[in-house]
């Protein structure tokens, strides 16, 4: 991936800002989704909710069936890969995706290694759970940072534990001094170029979305006023009462965050988002989070 | 001066650290009331089908009676929805521009592309565009004037002070279009 590559990858992920980016399994709910205003979809076999109770390994979806839903929209269209599994992300490649998600949502197929993300022309977007995790992810090339939440559990609260995360961990850089950098770096396990860019610009250098949880329009906007760029959603609008309803209501809050009237309005009668799990019934075995190093 | 960056979804935050750096005063617009204050308009890349369904009839209305005395430029996404007709697929516009727009004509982001070229701004500057997952201008109006083309397409044009580009000067680190543009507001403006 050369530097104009990286310009045209995080030009597209800047694109993608203030928008909601829905999973959606077939071109039916792609389009409900488009139709709702989503600025991308994300094109699996399984949501996270039915990954995660169906248990087994989860892989890249069927071609055909992403093939399908890129046919279905005019929007940009992302697909998820296993961790490390870089075949599979050159199968996405060829296939002609806009985005690849590494993604700690299928079963991880390398418990080492990345992908080299360098070595590919499409762009790739990988979850984080702290700062270090994202600037490790981002120097193996992902133009893409999105917080990883805890997918298919309908609860923000590790959505919003990961974000402050690494809000204050950036917050922290910005007041370091050049030796401090580089134990900060250390502890971090990240390259210093990077923290000594974040202390600059008080910034990571690409988008940083949110995902993992989001269930209704308040946790969306609540992620935006936290500082994500982006929200994407899972779960939270096939597995609510009624998609298109949730779908519509989380694009708003996302472009109006901050702005209670307008979160009032689209928060009422929606109907049943999907069903949750507290985190305390989930073992850390369990917990999707944990897999990515 | 005070320049409105339309802030429904896409690169806005891009365009609004460009215009500080000019020393230009900006302000997100979301609804038709915001315009009240500005004098020109910036609709930032993103995804043109997004923005559509979130701005109001309100707005959409008010973009368009600003575009008949105030100069309003389209990046990418915004030069579709300020097209008078959109295509791939068919999708309704603001028609403050006669040119048509077919959408996504490149193909996906693997076919996005940078390429260096000679652009008629206040006089010729070679810059370089970035094009994202862009789209063609595919019909130009009588009084429309091609302001750059590449392969043969035109990517900047202009008509009554309104822009379309279909590349990103956002994303090039040059602001020598968004100057282009700062300055016609500024004739704009004391013509009014």
């Amino acid at each position: 991936m050369s530097d104009e590559q990286v310009k045209l990858n995080v030009g597209l992920a800047r694109m993608l800002c203030g928008g909601v980016i829905m999973d959606v399994t077939n071109k039916d709910q792609a389009r409900i989704a488009e139709d709702a205003g989503a600025c991308s979809v994300m094109a699996l076999e399984k949501i996270p909710s039915d990954i995660r109770r169906d248990g087994g390994v989860a892989r890249m979806s069927d071609p055909k069936m992403i093939m399908e839903i890129k046919e279905a929209v005019s929007i940009p269209v992302m697909a998820k890969v296993r961790i490390g599994h870089f075949v599979e992300a050159q199968i996405l490649q060829q296939l002609g995706i806009d985005f690849i998600d590494e993604s700690e949502v299928l079963t991880p197929a390398d418990d080492t290694h990345h992908i080299d993300k360098w070595a590919f022309r499409t762009p790739f977007v990988c979850g984080a759970t702290n700062l270090g995790e994202a600037l490790r992810r981002i120097s193996e090339g992902a133009a893409m940072i999105r917080t990883k939440g805890e997918a298919g559990t309908g609860n923000i609260i590790e959505g919003v534990r990961h974000i402050r995360t690494i809000k204050r961990e950036m917050q922290c850089i910005s007041q370091l001094d050049e030796s401090e950098l580089f134990a900060e770096a250390k502890r971090l396990q990240a390259p210093v170029e990077q923290l000594r860019a974040i202390r600059t610009s008080g910034k990571l250098p690409v988008p940083n979305f949110a995902a993992g949880g989001v269930a209704t329009p308040a946790d969306a906007a609540m992620l935006m006023q936290l500082g994500a760029e982006s929200v994407f959603v899972g779960s939270g609008i096939f597995r609510s009462s009624d998609p298109a309803r949730f779908a519509r209501a989380i694009v708003e809050a996302t472009t109006h965050f901050n702005e209670p009237a307008k979160l009032l309005d689209v928060s009422g009668d929606l109907g049943a988002p999907m069903p949750s799990i507290a985190m305390e019934t989930l073992t850390d075995h369990q917990k999707l989070q944990h897999r990515g190093w | 001066m005070t320049v409105g960056v339309l802030a429904l979804q896409g690169g806005f935050a891009l365009h609004e650290s460009v215009l500080r750096q000019l020393n230009v005063d900006v302000r997100r617009i979301r609804y038709g009331s915001d315009l009240e204050d500005a004098d020109g308009l910036i609709i930032p890349g993103g995804e043109s089908s997004t923005m559509l369904k979130l701005g109001t009839r309100e707005l959409w209305d008010g973009i368009i009676a600003f575009a008949a005395t105030r100069p309003v430029w389209g990046i990418c996404a915004g030069s579709i929805l300020i097209s008078r007709h959109v295509s791939n697929p068919d999708q309704e516009s603001l028609g403050v521009i006669d040119i048509a727009t077919r959408r996504n004509a490149y193909g996906a982001q693997n076919d996005s592309f940078i390429a260096t070229v000679e652009i008629d701004l206040d006089k010729k500057r070679v810059l370089e565009c970035v094009f994202i997952r862009a789209p063609k201008i595919v019909g130009i109006g009588p009084n429309v004037t091609v302001r750059a083309t590449c392969n043969d397409d035109p990517i900047m044009v202009e008509e009554n002070g309104n822009i379309a580009t279909t590349f990103h000067p956002e994303l090039s680190g040059s602001i020598e279009v968004h100057r282009y543009f700062v300055a016609k507001i500024e004739t704009f403006r004391s013509e009014r």
